[in-house]
């Protein structure tokens, strides 16, 4: 079945069975690297994209529930020449080991300062705390999400 | 067709090795085109490692391509290793690619490791002994092209130039660029003091940064081939079932589904796309027999003590029995550590193209060259038909799903001779994987009138079950065991041999507080002299191998907590008792500076005032040189109990590190912090769990990882610089501290002691419990 999606602004088709979680039609279909599997079941975070302004575990997302919303994967805010000031804020604090639970840390951490810009320490402990990293890289992470959060007030 | 990952395919072009003309011509004969694809020119041998163009090569425009068996699992050794070369051949960071474990490019430099790649490439051997010959060399060459001595030439931003006619230069590009040196490695070439460093020391942020943070980063799991299937695999439903038969029909009219692999009891499902194989393997109908049955969990520890076992004496002075007969006190406690797993955060993945009597494997390993030989073995291939590409992974820790599904994708595309791609699932990763060892520890120790020890008894029973395949026992994970392979025998043996060789404290089995005398020489850290450490391997129900300091962390455990009770029986300060019975200088000297630094106030825990309701706070400490000559750590850790529900909150971790000489300052502070976290978190929690037929810690929910939603401590880290010594591992220390740091503040803060991990809040609880009973 053909399904289109609008994804880091761009529009494709895909043609799918729509039951297929939108994980893999972003890694596989749409060859996007940011998203990644790491349990499949919603436990993790390492899947989780940006859909109408909330952080959602795509491995658990029928691709046919989010058709014409606008999706934002971890590619889609910065590039390595131009990161993003959240992905700035990352590399400032040098805030992550092997790099695969960020995709989750830091599009969580977007889609809460996004709809709350003051989030409180507790609000964010909230928001992260269905987002794994085995790195166990938490300070680092912690500062750089607090860094992003008080950019404009350093 | 794509054979080397991109960033290879980027390294190999800017250092000239695009064209196989150029190739056969001037640059490192190595690699070239055939039938449009990259390949090895040579099946043979490659260059041998101890030639200089093994490792390093320099093309025309002066770009550096370094060649490593030592590759990045999240630890930092990418931009350590470019540091490196950066350093001794004095060329910009931003000027060297490293081209990282790819069996027809780089040194075998075995299994990245064991806190072992820094010293083996960072001491006077190997990659910086390569660095230090390519600079000399280019000095060299140089003198000859200039007319003056090279005691006249100075080497700056890859160009080398007259001292006092700065205008006379040359550029290496020019001197070497796309030729080979044909020079060996030499062992007089110098390497450049620590104090004339100017790259090495300093906190150069991490090279793939960027990468990661973007999304731009590829790791195995994006890895695409042209013509690629996908392929899930089938595992037994219980520990032991072989397979009686499989029913492809079951889904054969699945959309996409390709081929139904079987081998032996291997059973794998190849689709066109990785959501139609995993519900093809979900729905496959497969008949297995019933498991072999698992021993109780309840009753684990206690079998351990009753299986057949390999013995073995790590020390041995002969007088322990008669030392503790003749002791004031003696003290005895027994610790418990579970199985714990790797848990990679991404499941494993490997992509395979097994086509023509060749094989290519995009890996994650961290040692290719083992995949490339026991993969070899599995497909029936020679080992130069195997090329294994290592493409960076999810953090493994140790031997997580890398290797078993590098071997689960090449015997899918071997099946279907086309490129078949694998990405584990949850549960086929945590039900299968190389736990980490669990262990029951006795200890015991003898005490003279002034409250000294006199004698030390250390007596451990662990189980082991396979492990690293090394290069010819693919039996040793789970799917080389299910294609057919058997695991590394197991042969018990009683009673063990006396000591021989030198001390070797490998595994921490001996505490830091012995002598560690064997033969005539007395290896240890500590001054007791009445040793005697003892082991009892067990065969494991479950595959077992290295998990992040293997048996170090949990031997370490068992020795500072009870270190922590002896202080306690004597009413001795934790800190000075420890110090009392070490003699190495430089583990005393972590032990004191870690104190200092977490304003630590001497006094015998627990403390006096500690209340028996509310939240109860508490120090403690651990001490340890990791595997007996690997790095120098304390760490104290701050808690506090909340005597209600008997959960633990650390607050605050010290730690004081001795590695000898410090090349990304902030890249081991990294280390250090990522490593007490995950100390804490499966000090606090992780335990794997199983019932009478298979492993039931599957996924997130029953294996209890700290997630980032925790109240995180503050970590303060003491790096001690030794740049005249010998570099050490320094990712393994803070882990092997952490749960005995905890354990003994928890002790401080109630006089509770945790003798078993995870320390659950149930476990604290009874345990507060038996406290206010005594």
């Amino acid at each position: 079945m053909a399904i289109t999606l609008n994804v880091n602004g761009r529009a494709h088709t895909v043609d799918v069975d729509p039951a297929t979680p939108l994980l893999y039609v972003l890694s596989d279909d749409l060859a996007l690297r940011g998203p990644k599997f790491g349990c499949g079941l919603g436990q993790c975070g390492a899947c989780t994209v940006i859909a109408r302004g909330r952080a959602i575990r795509s491995c658990v997302t029928p691709v046919s529930t989010v058709e014409g919303a606008e999706i934002t994967t971890l590619e889609g805010l910065g590039t390595s020449a131009n990161p993003h000031p959240i992905q700035k804020a990352f590399i400032d604090e040098q805030a992550a080991q092997c790099g695969f639970c960020l995709n989750g840390v830091i599009l969580t951490a977007k889609a809460l300062l996004d709809q709350n810009p003051k989030a409180t320490g507790p609000e964010i402990r909230q928001a992260m705390s269905g987002v794994l990293c085995r790195c166990f890289v938490h300070t680092r992470m912690v500062r750089a999400i607090e860094r992003y959060r008080d950019r404009g007030t350093r | 067709m794509k054979r080397y990952t991109r960033d290879a395919r980027a390294a190999l072009s800017a250092a000239g090795f695009s064209r196989r003309d150029f190739l056969k011509t001037s640059g490192v004969l190595i690699v070239g085109f055939s039938a449009g694809r990259l390949t090895p020119l040579a099946q043979g041998p490659r260059t041998a490692d101890g030639q200089l163009d093994s490792w390093i090569a320099i093309a025309a425009d002066g770009s550096v391509t370094v060649f490593t068996g030592k590759c990045e699992l999240g630890q930092g050794m990418q931009t350590s290793q470019t540091q490196l070369i950066a350093e001794e051949l004095s060329v910009p960071v931003s000027r060297i690619r490293i081209v990282q474990c790819d069996t027809s490019l780089t040194p075998d430099q075995g299994t990245t490791s064991g806190s072992q790649s820094h010293p083996t490439n960072f001491n006077e051997r190997n990659l910086a002994q390569a660095g230090a010959t390519a600079r000399e060399a280019l000095v060299e060459l140089a003198a000859a092209r200039l007319g003056v001595a090279a005691t006249g030439l100075a080497v700056a931003d890859g160009v080398v130039s007259v001292k006092h006619d700065a205008a006379k230069k040359i550029a290496y590009g020019e001197l070497v660029g796309g030729r080979k040196f044909n020079l060996p490695l030499s062992p007089q070439a110098r390497r450049k003091p620590p104090s004339e460093w100017k790259v090495l020391g300093t906190s150069v942020p991490r090279v793939d940064m960027a990468a990661m943070v973007t999304g731009e980063l590829e790791y195995v799991h994006n890895v695409r081939v042209p013509g690629m299937l996908h392929g899930a695999v089938v595992r037994p439903p219980e520990v032991g079932a072989t397979l009686v038969n499989v029913d492809e029909q079951s889904v054969r009219a699945l959309p996409g589904v390709v081929n139904v692999v079987v081998r032996k009891n291997f059973v794998g499902v190849v689709a066109e796309k990785p959501w139609q194989a995993m519900q093809a393997a979900a729905r496959l109908k497969a008949t297995w027999t019933p498991g072999s049955g698992l021993p109780s969990q309840a009753g684990f520890y206690d079998y351990l003590k009753t299986q057949p076992a390999r013995d073995t004496l790590v020390v041995n002075s002969g007088d322990v029995d008669q030392k503790l007969k003749e002791a004031q006190t003696t003290i005895r406690a027994t610790y418990f550590h579970p199985y714990q797993m790797h848990g990679s955060m991404g499941s494993s993945c490997a992509v395979a193209d097994v086509t023509d009597g060749r094989a290519t494997i995009w890996s994650s390993s961290q040692a290719v060259f083992g995949v490339k030989s026991a993969a070899a073995t599995m497909l029936g291939l020679k080992p130069d038909d195997v090329h294994v590409i290592f493409t960076r992974g999810s953090g493994c820790y140790g031997i997580n799903g890398a290797d078993t599904v590098s071997y689960d994708a090449a015997l899918m595309s071997q099946a279907v001779g086309r490129p078949v791609r694998v990405q584990l699932s949850r549960k086929d990763e945590m039900a299968w994987e190389n736990y980490g060892f669990a262990y029951v520890i006795d200890e015991r120790v003898g005490l003279d009138a002034s409250g000294g020890i006199v004698a030390w008894d250390h007596e451990s029973w662990s189980p082991s079950l396979g492990g690293r395949p090394g290069y010819n026992q693919p039996g040793n994970i789970v799917t080389g065991m299910l294609a057919g392979f058997p695991p590394a025998p197991f042969a018990a043996r009683t009673p063990a041999p006396p000591p021989s060789g030198t001390f070797n404290n490998g595994s921490n089995a001996a505490p830091s507080y012995v002598t560690g005398r064997v033969g005539s020489a007395a290896g240890g850290t500590g001054t007791v002299a009445s040793e005697r450490v003892l082991t009892h391997t067990i065969r494991s129900p479950f595959f077992t191998g290295p998990l992040r300091s293997p048996s170090r962390l949990q031997n370490t455990f068992a020795h500072e907590s009870f270190m922590d009770e002896i202080a306690a029986r004597v009413k001795a300060d934790p800190v000075a008792y420890r110090l009392r019975h070490l003699r190495d200088p430089r583990l005393k000297e972590v032990v004191s500076a870690a104190a200092k630094a977490a304003n630590w106030q001497a006094r015998p825990s627990p403390r006096s005032n500690a209340s028996r309701s509310g939240v109860a706070s508490g120090r403690g400490i651990a001490c340890c040189l990791y595997e007996g000559d690997n790095g120098y750590c304390a760490l104290v850790a701050e808690v506090e109990v909340d005597r209600a529900t008997g959960a633990i909150l650390v607050k605050r971790f010290v730690s004081a590190q001795d590695c000898g000489p410090i090349s990304t300052p902030d890249g081991m502070k990294n280390q250090i912090e990522g490593g007490a976290l995950q100390g804490m978190s499966r000090a606090l929690g992780e335990e794997v769990s199983w019932d009478e037929k298979k492993v039931t810690s599957i996924d997130w929910r029953t294996y209890h990882s700290l997630t980032l939603g925790i109240e995180v401590p503050t970590i303060e880290s003491v790096l001690i610089n030794r740049p005249s010594g010998e570099a050490m591992g320094a990712g393994e220390t803070t882990i092997t501290l952490a749960a005995a740091a905890i354990g003994n503040a928890v002790f401080d803060a109630t006089g509770a002691r945790l003798r078993q991990v995870p320390f659950t809040p149930e476990r604290v609880k009874a345990m507060l419990e038996l406290r206010i009973a005594d």
